[in-house]
């Protein structure tokens, strides 16, 4: 589990994020929701450790991350994964390679079980005979696909998604989707992603943060995101004309 | 604008630091060791032989065209130019061009890393990001960047050679004698210990232009060319104080 204690971030004199209470349950895909600029991404950026919050404090597990020393901090990180809104797939790499890499670094696996593993991760992702390509030689949903795969390579313990939707066509969306709920329920991993992708809130939200203009509006589920009384809320899920013909 | 100017020197010590930590797996440093010599090497070499040649053809020319009397021997042209070009030459001019070369291309990589968030998922890894893009460059240049500067010497000394030999200004006899003459091993040990230091500038500074971008395509280019010029400038004014200090 990961708890986020009065998490406040400030851009010099902006403040970003004020006072976030929040938490994020094991085995389940716990979503952070919000418009964009609302603060979403800092947050998450926070949750993994590229920002630093200025004020509170970020627990796995009970431990707190940010005010660790750095060796501890680096054994934690090797228990998450984060797939990035542009997969950020090392360009220099093929897609064997970079599914590799963390089992190179972190591991001392023989060559065999490396391949092994990098089949087993593939696979997962339901990526085939792509081992040898080069990340620019791939479509968006198969480049997310691969970050997916890297992301699992080494077993972690929390899973992160920025914004994973975006950019992708409506179907391989709901791969995308699919394969997150998956991973989550079959790794027992503890699963946050950052969205706003309307499809994935109402599908795969088994909890929810709803973030506005850097305050914590809202925190539910799938199931009572449409019944919610919150103005800003309602305002930000109802925005699209098809959800509003839905509701009706 | 001084104040900026302090912050930005900080935040490159500051990097230093960070590059200069025990990379996470050395098996994997050295592979990426290897690489960027390589690459750095393999990828300068036809350039670095070009230049050279018309550096040191030019450079044998001029001196043969200044040095017109019955009073000054026929050897001091090959004097001459092996002594501008091993002591100065050589390791400054080539050092710029190399910072144009490989420092654009160090400062391009690193920078588009960072813009595609590349170096973000290394850092969520666990690895530090500095340290391993950034300590294999450092250590290729310093070793690739003297050898390129012996070769330099070696074309450059070619170039004045042909030059001699087609134009027959001085023969050809002279013009190695002058060459050979007064020759001293610490002229090179001097053109070595420039070029190692300007290598180490070139290969931090262009790595920290990368490494701080902060936002796209257009921060990439102005890092690329800043990298370049502050470069320039620190290898410019390191030359006059290490010639200052060594000779």
């Amino acid at each position: 589990m990961i708890e986020v204690c009065s998490v406040s971030k400030y851009f010099g004199e902006k403040q970003i994020l004020h006072n976030i209470n929040t938490q994020f349950e094991e085995g389940k895909v716990n979503l952070i929701i919000g418009r964009s600029g609302s603060g979403k991404t800092v947050l998450m950026k926070c949750l993994v450790g590229l920002h630093s919050p200025e004020e509170g404090k970020v627990l796995y597990s009970g431990r707190e991350f940010h005010n660790m020393p750095d060796i501890d901090k680096q054994k934690l990180r090797t228990e998450m994964g984060m797939v990035f809104q542009g997969a950020a797939l090392f360009d220099s790499m093929t897609i064997g390679e970079n599914v590799a890499f963390p089992l190179d670094m972190f591991t001392q696996m023989s060559d065999g079980e490396k391949n092994d593993r990098v089949d087993f991760c593939l696979e997962c992702v339901d990526l085939q005979n792509v081992n040898s390509l080069y990340p620019a030689e791939l479509s968006g949903g198969m480049k997310k696909r691969a970050a997916i795969a890297r992301a699992l390579a080494c077993n972690p313990k929390y899973l992160f998604f920025d914004e994973p939707n975006s950019g992708l066509d409506p179907k391989t969306s709901l791969l995308i989707d699919e394969l997150i709920t998956k991973i989550t329920h079959d790794f027992n991993t503890t699963t946050i992603v950052n969205t706003h992708d309307m499809n994935s809130i109402i599908t795969i939200g088994e909890t929810i943060s709803f973030i506005y203009q850097g305050f914590l509006e809202w925190t539910g589920n799938s199931h009572t995101i449409l019944s919610s009384d919150n103005h800003n809320l309602n305002d930000f899920i109802f925005a699209q004309p098809l959800v509003q013909r839905i509701k009706k | 604008m001084l104040r900026k100017g302090f912050i930005t020197i900080g935040d490159y010590f500051i990097f230093l630091n960070k590059v200069f930590s025990k990379p996470a797996k050395w098996s994997i440093f050295l592979k990426k060791w290897v690489f960027e010599m390589d690459a750095m090497g393999i990828g300068s070499m036809l350039i670095v032989s070009i230049v050279s040649v018309a550096m040191g053809s030019v450079i044998t020319l001029q001196t043969a065209l200044q040095i017109e009397s019955s009073w000054i021997p026929s050897w001091t042209v090959g004097f001459t130019a092996r002594t501008s070009i091993v002591m100065e030459l050589c390791p400054t001019i080539i050092s710029l061009l190399l910072v144009g070369n490989i420092g654009s291309r160090i400062t391009a990589e690193i920078g588009s890393m960072r813009v595609t968030e590349q170096i973000d998922a290394l850092e969520i890894m666990g690895i530090n990001p500095a340290s391993h893009l950034v300590l294999p460059k450092v250590f290729a240049s310093i070793i690739v960047n003297p050898i390129l500067c012996v070769f330099s010497i070696a074309f450059a000394l070619l170039g004045g050679y042909l030059t001699v030999w087609i134009t027959d200004c001085v023969s050809t006899y002279n013009y190695i004698d002058g060459l050979t003459y007064c020759f001293r091993v610490y002229d090179v040990i001097y053109a070595m210990t420039k070029t190692t230091i300007f290598a180490f500038v070139m290969s931090t500074v262009a790595s920290f232009y990368g490494y701080k971008i902060d936002g796209g395509a257009l921060e990439l280019g102005k890092a690329s060319t800043q990298g370049i010029i502050v470069s320039s400038f620190i290898i410019l004014i390191l030359n006059v104080v290490i010639t200052n200090i060594m000779l």
